[in-house]
């Protein structure tokens, strides 16, 4: 489904990937955990296609299409989600009218008829329901005065309305209680836990992990893979640290 | 007689002016203000749209007698040099209500400027302006606020936002206070800014296209204008009118 090879970025002329080569099937869960600074959420905005983050070298094919040569919003309406470390604060936009806006914009490039604002609050209102978010909080605006937490669970509920192929959760579960990382991890297995789906999962700790089993585990270093296994390697991981098994 | 002069760039309310559009003006248009008058405890409202073709100047003077309550709503977005003036002198606890946007592109000046005499104690003013321009267009804010001596517990509030487009673009904000008594409120805000660019990514990743995401932004951005516009029709009425000089654009 996503297929990266030997991927080169920088930011600002500083090389942060160097030739990470990546390849998740649909039904996969991939994890990618890595020290700070290893270019774990540069290869989430390189795959968001966020301007300042500059391919250098390499080649993301989503799908059979080439993810690099799309434009940030076709990449959404492809089927590809980001979710953000740090949610955006848009004052003066409500979620709902943020989100409908979206979830047409991506029906319409796709060549679907757009949702009525009836039929858009029911799904609305189921998927804030998954995340156990008030739905009186998808009427405030996107993200303005929610807490961390609030935050996390209203990307997730971004997710479950947009529905995408394809999900990049860079770090998702950092700012999380442990109630609210449950209620996270549950609502990543429940939208995207599907044969026809994917999710890179970029986290720090394996506590999410517990929660979300992921089929394969890499570790980033230094702007590339360094080794990849299953789900003991995140163990091994939180047991040893970085240094001992990134060596 | 004394010959009819046209103001001049040289004098300070008309310092942003566009000099070669007030040529194209009579020497007595500049002479010419539209009257209104509200009686004690009167309240009216009126909501404008200016998005003539050629030079407008419009200037109204409003009186509000004591407890009265006079609210004006103005989308400049002419395609020449438009200037919207507006003078108000405020009786005993009356209260006069601003929103005002100036929006557009175009090698196009757009300005407001208000006076507003507090004459009388208790009076309440609120203004609040926005300007959203591109191209190499002007949108440009004189605010005067004069409290009289004796004029007591007044409380004055303005505020100014600018959001440029493009490079080129510019804005003018000129927030001027003239206090001659103690116990008042008078509060004063002015910033000019860019579009959030984390904020258009943001909606990019969402699949919202860039032209979508600016005219959200832009609306929300505009929308603190016409919040105390209490006719929901009247307001979608000029926040249609001023996306529609976004949709415009070229």
């Amino acid at each position: 489904m996503l297929v990266i090879e030997n991927l080169h970025a920088t930011v600002a002329d500083k090389p942060i990937l160097n030739g990470l080569s990546l390849e998740v099937n649909a039904g996969e869960i991939h994890a990618i955990m890595g020290p700070n600074g290893a270019g774990k959420s540069t290869l989430a905005y390189v795959l968001g296609g966020r301007p300042g983050y500059e391919v250098t070298g390499g080649s993301v094919t989503f799908n059979g299409q080439d993810l690099l040569a799309l434009d940030p919003h076709e990449r959404a309406a492809a089927g590809l989600f980001l979710g953000f470390q740090y949610p955006v604060e848009i004052p003066g936009v409500s979620n709902v009218q943020f989100l409908r806006e979206a979830l047409n914009a991506q029906r319409k490039a796709r060549g679907e008829e757009p949702l009525s604002g009836g039929e858009f609050l029911k799904l609305a209102r189921e998927k804030a329901g998954l995340l156990k978010l008030d739905m009186e909080m998808l009427k405030r605006n996107v993200n303005v005065g929610f807490s961390g937490g609030e935050k996390k669970r209203a990307e997730m509920v971004q997710m479950g309305i947009l529905d995408p192929a394809f999900a990049v959760l860079d770090e998702t579960d950092s700012g999380l209680d442990i109630d609210a990382l449950r209620i996270v991890g549950e609502g990543i297995n429940a939208i995207m836990r599907r044969p026809d789906k994917a999710v890179l999962l970029i986290t720090h700790y394996q506590r999410l992990l517990d929660y979300v089993q992921p089929d394969v585990v890499h570790v980033l270093a230094k702007g590339r893979i360094v080794t990849s296994g299953g789900p003991d390697l995140a163990l091994k991981l939180e047991r040893e640290g970085y240094e001992a098994v990134a060596a | 007689m004394t010959e009819l002069q046209r103001p001049t760039t040289r004098q300070e309310e008309w310092r942003y002016a566009d000099a070669s559009a007030l040529e194209q003006f009579t020497p007595e248009a500049f002479q010419q203000w539209k009257e209104v008058e509200l009686a004690p405890g009167e309240t009216r409202r009126h909501c404008m749209v200016l998005s003539g073709t050629g030079p407008e100047l419009h200037r109204i003077r409003i009186t509000v007698g004591a407890g009265g309550r006079a609210e004006l709503f103005v989308v400049n977005c002419g395609a020449d040099y438009t200037r919207c003036e507006v003078d108000v002198h405020l009786m005993q606890g009356a209260h006069f209500q601003f929103g005002g946007v100036t929006i557009g592109g175009g090698d196009v000046t757009r300005e407001f400027v208000t006076r507003l005499a507090h004459a009388e104690p208790d009076a309440t003013s609120e203004q609040t302006i926005r300007a959203v321009h591109w191209g190499t267009a002007t949108g440009n804010f004189l605010g005067r606020i004069e409290v009289a001596r004796g004029a007591q517990k007044t409380d004055a509030a303005q505020d100014f936002k600018g959001l440029i487009l493009e490079r080129g673009a510019s804005t003018n904000a000129k927030p001027e206070l003239e206090i001659f008594a103690d116990d008042v409120k008078c509060a004063h805000g002015a910033a000019i800014g860019q579009l959030d660019e984390t904020a258009r990514f943001y909606m990019a990743a969402r699949g919202i296209p860039p032209e979508a995401a600016k005219a959200l932004l832009v609306r929300a951005f505009i929308a603190d204008a016409f919040v105390a516009l209490d006719d929901a029709d009247e307001q979608e009425r000029l926040m249609d009118a001023a996306l529609q000089a976004l949709g415009d654009r070229s």
